[in-house]
């Protein structure tokens, strides 16, 4: 053990947290409460598959229109599907991203409201308030990141079998990638961006409090 | 108890050291819907560097209050707080989470470590914050849990951890940034008396070797033994301020009184 006494005086500023060290210790909580997130990521991921079926099918639809055989466009054209997402579509849309990001927030006020012990002490072994809000940021981005994939991948999937299972073959041979990988990217973007968001008012909230309000709470 | 004495008497502490911590008329009131609580009343106190102080008092006589005035864990409604003659009220947050981290260790009746990590990674998450590279967090780590008898047990998460286990690697963390001062809450307020008289000795041993300035609120009388000042609180203020050579005769008195009430 040191024998060095700390100096007298002077109060300096320098404090840090690597973001490896974040990362490790956001994961580790994350694993902790394993099957709470999996019940956040599950949130995520059945919003984002819901927004990802309609932008893919949409695309496909689109793609079919145009280079489909004439007895697929026939088809298509009977049935009035619309190459463009509809009013209604876009409603449905913005509502399953909502509950997402109110499941999001919810479930990150749960999470912070029963650790509020722990973020006092970490205050008190030094952690700067930036520092709780960027494990409980790291925390639901990485939710956010594995639930949106899952859903992007699902809600892909999903569509493309669909469409297969009317108009056979032709969904894969008219295929729009480059459309359907920016649409993917727009839902992965969403998911990532509601579950940052969700989590930022309660993350703020736990590390504006005092270290002795916080480790007074008991839950 | 007299056989269990293995606490003996700190010389007494060179009386021209500086001050590292000085309150000047602090205040706390807490507000309570329609009235006001009064948790202190003005406080007034000085310590210098390297003395080991007991603030003694009746529950809610406000000695926690004043442990998290002390230890910048919370804001005096009235009044400053002075660590080595710092304005606390002055800091940034910057300063404030530096403060805590290098200067001050905290000690906690609940252990308050962090379940999610293991003995090792607890103690060593305030040198972490310090900015010390991982290598030599893990061996100062290792160093101090050797340091408090749990050079075992360095993988072990607190849950696997007995009470006395966890305060020690409580106090293992206190330690991690070579703290100027060790603030101790009714540190042996979950331990039963030999685990607490364990923990007592540690923090004397601190005390003497390192120079470590201990301020422990407490109702364990095993305190006594060891300190070299005891305050003593009453209805949020400062009654007493006792010199260790003034309280012998209390003392035994005192001991007499503990041995007869039933825990
Ligand atoms: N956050 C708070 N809100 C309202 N009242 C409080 C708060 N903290 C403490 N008090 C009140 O302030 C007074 C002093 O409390 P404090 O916790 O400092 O006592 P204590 O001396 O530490 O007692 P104990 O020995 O039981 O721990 C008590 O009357 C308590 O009810
Ligand atoms: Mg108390």
């Amino acid at each position: 053990m040191s024998t060095q006494v700390a100096t007298v005086g002077t109060i300096e500023k320098q404090i840090s947290l690597p973001l490896t060290e974040a990362i490790k210790i956001a994961f580790r909580s994350l694993k902790i409460r394993f099957w709470r997130s999996l019940i956040t990521i599950g949130g995520i991921f059945f919003g984002i598959a819901f927004l990802m079926s309609i932008l893919t099918s949409t695309a496909i639809n689109g793609a079919l229109l145009e280079g489909g055989s004439a007895q697929v466009r026939a088809l298509l054209e009977q049935k009035g599907t619309d190459a463009e997402a509809g009013v209604q579509q876009i409603w449905l849309v913005t509502l399953s991203l909502l509950v997402c990001a109110v499941g999001i927030t919810n479930a990150m006020l749960m999470s912070v409201t029963e650790r509020y012990r722990e973020i006092g002490t970490m205050k008190c072994l030094g952690a700067l308030d930036k520092f709780i809000v960027e494990l409980f940021l790291l925390e639901s981005a990485f939710q956010g990141l594995v639930g949106s994939l899952g859903g992007v991948i699902l809600g892909c999937l999903f569509m493309l079998l669909s469409s297969m299972s009317s108009y056979g073959t032709e969904p894969i041979s008219v295929f729009p990638l480059y459309s359907v990988l920016e649409y993917g990217a727009y839902s992965l973007g969403a998911g990532l961006f509601l579950s940052v968001i969700g989590a930022m008012y309660p993350a703020y909230r736990a590390a504006k409090m005092p270290p002795a309000d916080a480790m007074r709470t008991e839950v | 108890m007299s056989e269990e004495q293995t606490v003996t008497a700190p010389e007494p502490k060179a009386p021209d050291q500086p001050n590292i911590v000085r309150t000047r008329g602090v205040k706390k009131i807490y507000r309570m819907g329609t009235f006001d609580l009064e948790a202190l009343k003005g406080v007034d106190m000085e310590i210098k560097r390297g003395e080991y102080i007991s603030i003694m008092g009746p529950s809610g006589s406000g000695k926690s209050t004043l442990f998290n005035m002390i230890g910048a864990l919370d804001k005096p409604s009235e009044g400053k707080v002075y660590i080595d003659e710092v304005d606390v009220a002055q800091l940034d947050a910057y300063e404030l989470a530096w403060l805590r981290c290098r200067k001050i260790g905290y000690i906690f009746q609940t252990f308050n470590l962090i379940p999610v990590m293991t003995a090792l990674e607890n103690v060593t998450l305030p040198m972490i914050f310090a900015g010390i590279p991982t290598d030599e967090s893990i061996d100062k780590g290792v160093g101090l849990l050797e340091r408090v008898g749990l050079g075992g047990r360095v993988q072990h998460k607190p849950l696997e951890l007995s009470g006395g286990q966890q305060q020690r690697v409580a106090v293992a963390r206190a330690l991690a940034n070579d703290p100027a001062i060790v603030l101790a809450d009714e540190p042996t307020g979950n331990l039963d008396r030999k685990t607490g008289r364990e923990i007592i000795e540690l923090l004397r041993e601190l005390n003497e070797e390192n120079e470590v300035t201990i301020i422990s609120a407490t109702h364990d009388l095993k305190m006594l033994d060891v300190s070299d000042r005891i305050l003593w609180v009453q209805d949020g203020k400062i009654e007493r301020d006792q010199k260790r050579e003034e309280l012998d005769l209390d003392v035994g008195q005192l001991e007499h009184d503990e041995e007869n009430t039933i825990e």
